[in-house]
């Protein structure tokens, strides 16, 4: 049972990799067939690095993603908060709506925005193009803040509500208590809902398809119009470049928390 | 005192999202109930929905298969995954996660480069001796790039359900004289249903409303309901019709998950791992 399941697995990873080598390889051959490989070079890392418009877009996606990221953290931390101390049916009215951009396809959320912005931008402001970066900008906030509501809420839950009590009776206002004791009770769900945004951001092609106008355009944007041709190969170089950062990324968070962790049984047994 | 700010905090959320997320649908029922012409009253637009039933259902079948045949593949490989020791389990959970963060494009993208007539697969078989199969532009292939793209969202959930099975409770079926199989069938399979569902549900929303996919994998027999909406709105067709096209996804995906919350019971942390 245990064999045949790591079979099944050793697979399905491999199912999951073969078209990330593709790519990959793809990125290295001097041909511009992702099915033949002719030769390997490294200029299409030069070509990538000389596109100045490619950078551009990626350049854009990132201001896009880590400001959305960043706001919504921010503001779906202080929102938590609050959801976290209203009455019992308040609460589950906020969570209802907080859920009704997680289970809302895609494409509905991109549209019923696109349709918004438009309907508000012509038909009220009397604009011509209503599509900007600041609609762009709101769509990704606004499918950023369940994310971090979800990621923050358990841990809130989770905390002992008699620490904030105690700093209080120690003297502590309601945001010094805030500062002093509940964030740093909450940052882990802080953090892992600000990587959740930022990743889910920097990636979304859907949403961002139908609420980016022609002035700002973000990459995963920018390669669906591409692909209607044959793509250059300097995307590929990109995407191995990318695929290498989040590979890092991925690893350096994983060896913070096991190091943490070990830190933690470390000082428990010490404390014992 | 602190009633007071809990609803100073909540309520600048609370109305970002009613303004972001409830008066867009109210916006795309508007659309959908007036005349594209004349923009007045009209119940044409859901009257020519009739046309994209065939369409709709097409959609449904292709993503109830790509969500069954996340199951049977996730299931296997979420189980090995809650059996490895703890830096293994890190480690495998990083590589499910990682192709997520990845361009979704490109990768269907490498797709395309692997099934095409010319394509890896097929020069290879070529090898073999095997004639080039249509492997490509079948219904097939977007079902596989279903598979392929969300297979992820199956994995995760399941895997995070399954490593809280309490150990003692398989050991006490197997003293209690189970065998391998009854206790799958008996303890691990049944704990496992929250799991299960959340999996099913995390697979098929995106799968039903994909147009990727069916784009670059697909033929003209294997349009989707996300191409047509597409279509509306990109290419200028209709976006009134876009727009009572997207109220029906709409309803189907919100008659699913209900359905999927009520057998699985109150699932509060499903939502919660994608």
């Amino acid at each position: 049972m245990k064999r045949a399941n790591r079979f099944i697995t050793i697979l399905i990873f491999i199912f999951l990799y073969i078209p990330m080598a593709v790519l990959i390889v793809a990125s290295f051959n001097t041909g511009k067939d992702i099915t033949q490989f002719q030769g390997f070079t490294l200029n299409q890392y030069a070509r990538l690095f000389q596109d100045s418009g490619l950078l551009k877009l990626l350049g854009n996606s990132l201001i896009v993603s880590v400001l959305a990221s960043f706001i919504a953290t921010a503001f779906g931390t202080v929102a938590a908060v609050g959801i976290h101390n209203l009455n019992p049916r308040m609460r589950k009215a906020a969570m209802t709506l907080t859920n009704i951009p997680m289970t809302n396809p895609d494409i509905v959320t991109g549209v019923s925005l696109s349709l918004l912005f438009v309907f508000v931008g012509t038909q009220l402001l009397g604009q011509r193009n209503s599509l900007t970066f600041w609609t762009l900008l709101i769509a990704h906030i606004t499918f950023n803040l369940p994310y971090v509501i979800l990621n923050v809420m358990p841990k809130l839950k989770q905390m002992d509500s008699s620490l904030t009590d105690a700093a209080m009776d120690l003297g502590c206002t309601h945001v010094q208590a805030f500062f002093k004791v509940t964030l740093h009770e909450i940052m882990p769900g802080i953090v892992s809902g600000a990587i959740m945004a930022f990743t889910m951001s920097l990636d979304d092609f859907v949403i961002s398809y139908f609420v980016s106008g022609l002035d700002f355009v973000t990459l995963p944007v920018e390669i669906y119009s591409y692909t209607k041709k044959p793509l250059h190969p300097k995307i590929y170089a990109m995407f191995t470049l990318l695929f290498l950062l989040i590979l890092v990324l991925m690893v350096a968070m994983n060896l913070i928390q096991l190091y943490a962790d070990k830190k933690k049984t470390a000082s428990h047994r010490a404390g014992m | 005192m602190k009633k007071n700010n809990a609803v100073l905090l909540s309520t600048p959320y609370l109305l970002w999202m009613a303004a972001f997320t409830l008066i867009p649908l109210g916006v795309v029922c508007y659309y959908a109930l007036t005349d594209p012409a004349t923009g007045a009253f009209s119940l044409r637009n859901l009257r020519d929905l009739g046309m994209y039933l065939p369409v709709l259902w097409q959609s449904i079948v292709y993503s109830l298969a790509a969500a069954a045949i996340c199951l049977v593949l996730g299931y296997p490989v979420a189980y090995y995954i809650a059996q490895c020791g703890q830096t293994a389990q890190k480690l495998l959970y990083m590589l499910v996660m990682l192709p997520m963060c990845m361009s979704f494009l490109l990768r269907t993208l490498a797709w395309v480069g692997l099934l095409q007539d010319t394509g890896i697969i097929n020069t290879l078989l070529g090898k073999l001796g095997i004639g080039p199969l249509r492997l490509i532009r079948t219904p097939g292939a977007v079902i596989l790039g279903m598979v392929y793209n969300y297979l992820p969202y199956m994995i995760l959930p399941l895997y995070s359900i399954i490593v809280k099975i309490d150990r003692r409770l398989i050991e006490a079926a197997e003293d209690l004289g189970c065998n391998g199989v009854q206790v799958f069938g008996r303890v691990i399979l049944p704990l496992s249903v929250p799991g299960i569902l959340s999996g099913l549900t995390m697979v098929f929303v995106p799968s039903v409303s994909t147009f990727y996919i069916s784009q670059k994998l697909g033929g003209t027999d294997t349009v989707l309901i996300g191409d047509v909406i597409e279509r509306q709105f990109k290419q200028g067709n209709n976006p009134n019709l876009g727009a009572a096209l997207s109220l029906v996804l709409m309803v189907l995906v919100f008659v699913c998950t209900g359905i999927m919350n009520r057998f699985g019971g109150d699932s509060e942390e499903g939502g919660v791992i994608v």
